[in-house]
């Protein structure tokens, strides 16, 4: 049963990944399909950013929001993403440690 | 200058680095309630392995606690997993695979495919120069991270202090920040169809309590990216190499 699952599980989450690049750039996609697909990757973000955010540490959604801010500060400054992440990372374990 | 192989897969490992950061408390949290659920070290092991999709892995359990059938998981996998048919379709437009004829040619779709996840798809598509072995880099350390936590937590338990995991956990938040933050200085136009999709899904998850959170994705892109269509041009949100010569 457990095994079954698996295997369903892999097939059906490999496929949808797969197929869209097998496929490829073969594809003639009219210029507002183009565009349209070019905005997905800040779309997702937007979604994984919020409202995720505010349950970072449950019940406490200032803490995820005081974390965000700060690596958003940083971020207009550095050049990759590790400072503004490790900052967040030692935000968000202060201010729980503080709180409790 | 010429970029060789070797050095476009430490870049992506590189960029991968907040990605395993953010994965590694996760999959040990998956471990860890893998074995309360009662599955075994090797199936908890073999569902990151061979599944490797977060959110549906835990969903996964909470149905299986729950006593509903693996086809029914297969089911609900499927439909949770369609944010990444749209991130696929995406990607196919922004990632060059070189055609070699004689070659496997469907070898690279199948590794790059596995790889796509939430966060390996918006690292990716957002980078400048998105090449293969950079993608390669990127999802390897991702993977990496996702089993050797899932290992972890199923064989020892969380390791990690809960607050210090929880604060690991902010990692991917503050990384999705941190690569927004240089398209919003691009132009306006990326930063307003983020708050449309940060809106939607927040709209969405309050709409209708428990919808899980792939279809706030998916309502989010299909609808924000509309916005963006509408207003923008494609040039400003990706460096688009899309029609090659």
């Amino acid at each position: 049963m457990i095994w079954f699952m698996i295997a369903g599980m892999c097939a059906v989450t490999f496929v949808p990944r797969v197929i869209p690049l097998l496929l490829g750039r073969d594809l003639v996609l009219p210029g507002w399909i183009r565009r349209w697909l070019s905005f997905f990757p800040y779309a997702a973000l937007g979604a994984l950013i919020f409202p995720g955010i505010l349950t970072v540490v449950e019940g406490r959604p200032w803490i995820g929001l005081s974390a965000g801010a700060c690596a958003a500060l940083l971020a207009v400054k550095a050049r990759n993403a590790i400072f503004p992440v490790l900052a967040a990372i030692a935000v968000t374990v202060i201010l729980e440690l503080a709180a409790t | 200058m010429e970029r060789t192989a070797g050095t476009e897969l430490l870049r992506g490992v590189r960029a991968g680095l907040p990605v395993a950061v953010g994965y590694l408390p996760m999959a040990m949290a998956f471990g860890v309630l893998a074995t309360q659920t009662g599955l075994h070290f090797i199936q908890a092991a073999a569902m990151s392995l061979f599944v490797y999709a977060g959110a549906s892995q835990f969903a996964s359990l909470g149905l299986l606690a729950g006593g509903a059938s693996a086809l029914a998981i297969v089911l609900a996998t499927l439909v949770l997993n369609f944010r990444h048919f749209l991130m696929s379709v995406a990607l196919s437009r922004r990632i060059p695979l070189v055609r070699r004829p004689g070659r496997a040619a469907w070898a690279a779709p199948l590794a790059l495919g596995f790889g796509i996840t939430d966060e390996t798809f918006v690292v990716a598509s957002l980078n400048e120069s998105l090449t293969p072995p950079f993608f390669i880099g990127l999802a390897l350390t991702a993977y990496l991270a996702w089993l050797s936590g899932t290992l972890i937590g199923a064989g020892f338990s969380s390791l990690i202090p809960a607050v210090i995991a929880r604060g690991m956990g902010v990692a991917l938040y503050a990384m999705f920040i941190a690569i927004l933050i240089p398209g919003v200085k691009k132009t306006w136009v990326n930063g307003l169809v983020a708050a449309a999709g940060a809106c939607l899904a927040w709209g969405a998850s309050l709409a209708v309590p428990g919808l899980p959170s792939g279809w706030r994705i998916v309502i989010a892109i299909l609808a924000a990216s509309a916005v963006g269509a509408a207003i923008g041009r494609e040039e400003t949100a990706s460096t688009s190499r899309e029609e090659p010569a």
